[in-house]
């Protein structure tokens, strides 16, 4: 689960991390007088969305005057702001951070991950900040310093002053020794995937400030996060994936014309995998989950045909644990629920499999069968490929 | 013989009691697997299945001798039952649970050191030596008895492949699913290298998905080790960056995560390598035939 850069440095301050003076505004109003509360002559204005790179996109304003400040706001609250993670319909931007300028004498970089190769939480640190670290870690790979965490002790000081001097801050080790544990802290406690500073600065009068932020929580674990939970903003997520996850479903939006619906998320996937090879595309992934229900499967229907690209739709089941009767009643409950024009391709194999053949066989619908999963996958793009929807 | 499970496992079920678990031990034995008993605290001394209840799963190895555990609690819960296992001295637990938390993966990994249980999952579809011995939620009829060792993350596409072998006339010595989870317990390697130890495996299937280096590890592994054909294929070719898919440890963070990556680098390791999900058993049948265990005709030589 992601949160707004506001909501991040929110945690941070309340670890004692320390944070630029801000605070996030609705409108030009607010902006203005959350202006004049900090102080200061000169303010950034930040859009928050949950993509990154907004500066490229026009995300990040610096204003010289409250009369600036109040223009920027309100050309900023209501644009759709593009980056290279939002694709081109950009994300609506509803409110923006307005903080108080830093005099920036150094930027640095620190990050916590949870390692996939060595299982474990690790820190990241480097002397390039304020730029993306995968292009340090391709272009500067030696500018790069890494501390792994023994869940068993904690991270340790020495770890941190290692870094420190890793990074050129032999004269500021227990000021960054004091930041990086608060920051580990936060992300153990609050259960992160990750965390990332980037810049964490220096300023002018030798403090470290943390500039930008951005954590990521483990969904996981959100039942044991309750305050964290509560930092979700749905506006922020594809209106369709929050609906198909109320339904137990998991679905994600992709731009192709062939709607999955699949059980698993490895057959999901490997099921758009074939889509593709047989010169077809995706327009959706979704697992319908295990002992999914008839109600389920016409919930699935009603979602993947919500988008108006697709033009047909691939049902794919091995049902382990589910069974294809139930699978069988689901797509004849969805034809029932909706009148659905486009065609579609059904696989059933697994449990129950002759019994859901037998009720599709008997349903009168007009489907289209496969033998197997390459049947399946070719029938799904030759039947999409003659579909023009109106 | 096998890998990790056989016919002389002796097997007992974590929330033996509950409805998931008593389905599935119940499939379980009526096809071959050695059920001893069963833990669910607070209802030993009880009997279930016409097996014994323990309170505790030290209690349970002790009465009998079990050394594998199905683990059947909720998310929320699974690490306590797995270190409740481990510290009893299982040999084999098997994690279902889809959705335990990551850090509970984290220290339950450091618990582990200096200790020798083979953790197999989480979000794990289980481990199943077709007519010996099955600890899991897979359908164990389309599993059959033969000598092609089967490591996966996903349960579904374990089928899957299985499925187009059985097509082929070709079996399988044991079925791994290690889980869809970023942090895990037994990985693709040292599955491998079990497959290599075991006389009665002639080939591995492995089937990986984005996200993570398990499966270029496991690759670079056979390459310098490994005397057995790999075939191998990755899930997730047409699937965006940044976007979990599914299972926790799905996701595109970085280059070398994409399934066009791992394809290419376990090309480039001398791996059986599919590109079409379709022809993971027809590339098995080529991998056999190739290096003499399977004559063009299909029957084994």
């Amino acid at each position: 689960m992601n949160i707004h850069e506001y909501q991040a440095k929110e945690l941070l301050r309340q670890y004692g991390v320390p944070v630029p003076p801000g605070e996030v505004a609705y409108s030009d109003k607010a902006a203005a007088r959350i202006a004049e509360e900090i102080g200061g002559a000169r303010w950034v204005v930040k859009a928050q969305v949950h993509a990154g790179g907004r500066a490229k996109g026009g995300g990040v304003k610096i204003a010289k005057s409250l009369d600036e400040l109040r223009q920027l706001t309100d050309q900023m609250i209501g644009m759709r702001l593009v980056t290279a993670q939002t694709g081109d319909q950009g994300q609506l931007v509803q409110r923006v951070l307005v903080e108080r300028a830093a005099r920036i004498e150094r930027e640095l970089y620190l990050g916590l991950i949870i390692d996939r190769g060595s299982q474990r939480i690790t820190l990241i640190a480097s002397d390039a900040g304020g730029i993306d670290i995968e292009e340090v870690a391709h272009e500067h790979p030696e500018r790069i310093h890494k501390e792994v965490v023994d869940p068993a002790t904690g991270l340790l000081d020495f770890q941190c002053r290692k870094l420190a001097m890793a990074i050129g801050l032999q004269s500021r080790l227990s000021p960054f020794v004091r930041i990086v544990k608060r920051v580990y802290r936060l992300f153990r406690d609050k259960d992160a995937t990750l965390a990332e500073i980037n810049p964490l600065v220096i300023t002018d009068d030798g403090d470290f400030l943390a500039l930008d932020c951005k954590i990521t929580f483990d969904d996981n674990a959100l039942f044991r996060q309750g305050e964290v939970a509560e930092l979700r903003d749905f506006d922020e997520e594809d209106p369709k994936e929050v609906e198909a996850s109320g339904h137990g479903l998991n679905y994600i939006a992709l731009d192709g014309h062939v709607g999955c619906i699949v059980n698993g998320a490895g057959l999901a996937m490997a099921t758009m995998d074939a889509v593709v090879f047989h010169g077809g595309r995706p327009a959706n992934f979704l697992d319908v989950g295990g002992g999914a229900s008839p109600e389920k499967v016409a919930n699935a229907f009603r979602i993947v045909l919500k988008d108006p690209n697709v033009r047909g739709i691939l049902v794919n089941i091995f049902a382990g644990i589910n069974r294809c009767d139930w699978i069988a009643r689901g797509i004849v409950q969805a034809t029932h629920d909706q009148a659905i024009d486009v065609p579609i391709v059904v696989r059933l194999a697994g449990t129950n499999q002759e019994e859901g053949s037998r009720i599709l066989a008997g349903s009168g619908l007009d489907l289209i069968t496969a033998e197997d999963l390459d049947d399946a996958a070719a029938k799904a793009v030759t039947a999409t490929s003659e579909v023009i929807r109106v | 013989m096998s890998v990790f499970v056989d016919k002389g496992s002796r097997v007992i079920f974590q929330g033996f009691t509950g409805q998931h678990a008593t389905f599935h031990a119940e499939d379980a034995m009526a096809t071959g697997t050695n059920v001893v008993g069963g833990v669910t605290p607070g209802k030993g001394g009880s009997r279930h299945l016409d097996r014994p209840v323990f309170d505790s799963v030290a209690d349970a190895v002790v009465e009998t001798g079990a050394d594998v555990s199905g683990i059947f609690a909720p998310p929320a819960v699974a690490m306590d039952a797995l270190l409740e296992a481990i510290e009893a001295g299982v040999r084999v637990a098997v994690v279902v649970a889809d959705g335990v938390p990551v850090q509970d993966m984290v220290r339950t990994k450091r618990y582990l050191t200096g200790r020798n249980t083979f953790i197999v999952g989480p979000n794990s579809p289980g481990i199943i030596t077709p007519g010996e011995c099955k600890v899991g939620i897979m359908p164990s009829n389309i599993y059959k008895p033969g000598r092609i060792g089967v490591v996966s993350r996903s349960g579904t596409l374990n089928y899957e492949a299985v499925s187009q072998m059985a097509k082929l006339g070709i079996g399988q010595s044991t079925c791994v699913g290690i889980g869809g989870d970023p942090v895990n317990g037994v990985d693709f390697k040292s599955v491998m290298q079990a497959f290599e130890n075991d006389p009665d495996t002639d080939a591995v299937v492995m089937i990986g998905e984005i996200g993570g280096q398990q499966e270029v590890d496991a690759a670079r592994w056979a390459n310098q080790y490994m005397s057995k054909p790999v075939v191998g294929f990755v899930a997730g070719v047409s699937a965006p960056r940044g976007r979990r898919m599914g299972h926790a440890g799905a996701v595109i963070s970085g280059d070398s995560d994409t399934a066009q990556a791992k394809l290419d680098a376990m090309e480039g390791l001398g791996l059986y390598v599919v590109r079409n999900p379709a022809d993971i058993g027809a590339t098995v049948a080529r991998a056999l035939e190739e290096t003499g265990l399977r004559s063009p005709a299909g029957a084994r030589s």
